[in-house]
């Protein structure tokens, strides 16, 4: 365990110092071959309707050290958090006495594929909710113990473990529930909207601008296959509302709440842009 | 006493706003007509090191963050999601590249992502502590259109 620590300290420092002499802006001509078993897609043509031809992982515009810590499990320092929620998965918790697993058993096999299919229409809420907004339904109802507040290291870890059972298989979310299309438009209308002092939207960087670089970080096409994500630069995972707001606060704006209607009709659709991606968590970026 | 101080404080204030910003032109004063700004937002010329500075400064300008810049090469990263700016001043006159800096959309239309570093047309939600204010200031403005002027 330490040692994984240490060789992932190391690489990062590595990735950091490539930056420096990077010759090309394309995205990496690379095939992403998980523990050189595992082949993920990181392109492939784009649904329809999608204003781009080809979707892309974020992967493809990383360093290459940063993309070989995410091609060996054993590197991948979010594989830590993997196991972290694998414990949390099997632990005992809140007034009913029971675990996640005591309902569902071995999640390598009723959680694989269930990560491709978020967010998901929420019959009760009356709107969509993503994986974390699940758990927390399922630890207030069915183990009667409090939701996890936004971000907490538990959320972070369990959410990573469930999404890691879906590992290669590609996102795929079901537009057809509920009243999902109206939030897909307004998804829609969010990415388009410029927003801050610098008056930027996600498609002017994601859109307009993926394949180059801005300043020393190069633009992808914003893709969430791979949250939550392994980020060297914090040395932790950081989950997908927190990256939308990172990505909003730099447009130098007030960013909504974690879960608001904002960030769920965000969250809509960008994975639907990412439709047929493989499934990368615990990705690895910088 | 009290009355004393307040007046004392309202002095300084006042002092400090004609030194450093009366004579600016404010922000939605400024006229961007046919592609340029005429005249110095300051009425001076700007400062070309300072200018220097403020266009790679992430905090100022952050123009790096798009262009590169071979006068530059001492800074470790460029963007490139516009133009270099290598020879700017060879295709821009001073009053254009004033217009691009304070308002590029007068400039570009609508559609273009650079920021406009002296214009209150600005995105939603903007941060509250930014609200009203402009990127940079009149003096900066100036200082880099100065910086600019000197990439032939
Ligand atoms: C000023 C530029 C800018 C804007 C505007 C912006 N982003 Fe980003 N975004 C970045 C940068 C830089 C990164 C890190 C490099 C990368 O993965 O593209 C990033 C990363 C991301 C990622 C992670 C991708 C991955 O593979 O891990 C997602 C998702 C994302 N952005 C979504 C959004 C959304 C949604 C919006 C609008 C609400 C947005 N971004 C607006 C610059 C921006
Ligand atoms: C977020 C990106 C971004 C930032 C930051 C930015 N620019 Fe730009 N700039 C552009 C783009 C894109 C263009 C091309 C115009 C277009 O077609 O939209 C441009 C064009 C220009 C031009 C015209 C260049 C030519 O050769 O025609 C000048 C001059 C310029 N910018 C100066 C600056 C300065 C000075 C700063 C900082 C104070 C700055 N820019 C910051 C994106 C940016």
């Amino acid at each position: 365990m330490k040692n994984r620590i240490i060789l992932a300290a190391a690489a990062a420092v590595a990735a950091s110092g490539m930056a420096i002499s990077v010759v090309s802006a394309e995205p990496a001509d690379d095939e992403l071959v998980i523990d050189g078993e595992m082949t993920m897609v990181t392109r492939t043509a784009a649904p329809k309707d999608h204003p781009l031809d080809e979707v892309m992982s974020g992967w493809l515009f990383r360093t290459p050290e940063t993309r070989a810590l995410e091609a060996d499990s054993f590197q991948n320092p979010g594989m830590l958090y993997v196991e972290r929620g694998e414990e949390i998965w099997n632990t005992v918790e809140g007034e009913a006495g029971k675990s996640c697993a005591s309902c569902h058993g071995d999640a390598s096999e009723t959680m694989a594929g269930v990560g491709t299919a978020y967010p998901k229409w929420d019959a009760d809420a009356k709107r969509p909710i993503n994986l974390e907004l699940q758990i927390n339904k399922c630890r207030e109802n069915n183990l009667k113990a409090e939701a996890y507040k936004f971000d907490a290291a538990e959320q972070k870890a369990l959410t990573t473990y469930i999404k890691h059972q879906s590992l290669g298989k590609p996102v795929q979310m079901d537009l057809s529930q509920g009243d999902l299309q109206s939030w897909w438009k307004k998804g829609e209308e969010l990415y388009y909207t410029r927003t801050g002092q610098l008056n930027l939207s996600c498609a002017s960087c994601h859109e307009e601008n993926n394949g180059k670089y801005i300043r020393a970080d190069h633009l992808s096409q914003g893709n969430v296959n791979g949250f939550p994500t392994y980020r060297l630069k914090q040395a932790n995972m950081v989950s997908l509302h927190n990256r939308f707001r990172g990505c909003i606060r730099d447009t130098r704006a007030e960013y909504p709440a974690a879960f608001s209607d904002e960030l769920m009709a965000l969250e809509v659709y960008v994975t639907w842009r990412g439709t047929g991606l493989s499934v990368e968590t615990p990705a690895v970026r910088q | 006493m009290i009355a004393a101080r307040i007046s004392l404080a309202a002095a300084a204030l006042f002092a400090g706003i004609t030194t450093a910003a009366a004579m600016d032109t404010a922000p939605n004063d400024v006229m961007v007509v046919d592609g340029v700004v005429a005249k110095s937002l300051t009425g001076a010329p700007g400062d070309v090191a300072e200018g220097r500075k403020a266009f790679a400064n992430r905090k100022l300008g952050n123009c790096l963050a798009c262009h590169a810049n071979s006068d530059m090469s001492e800074q470790l990263f460029h963007g490139e999601v516009g133009p270099s700016l290598d020879g700017v001043a060879s295709r821009w006159s001073e009053e254009e590249l004033r217009a691009i800096v304070v308002n590029s959309k007068a400039v570009f239309g609508e559609q273009t992502v650079m920021p406009g570093f002296y214009s209150l047309e600005v995105g939603q939600n903007v941060r509250e502590d930014l609200v009203g204010k402009t990127i940079l200031t009149a003096e900066q403005v100036e200082s880099i259109v100065a910086y600019l002027g000197t990439l032939k």
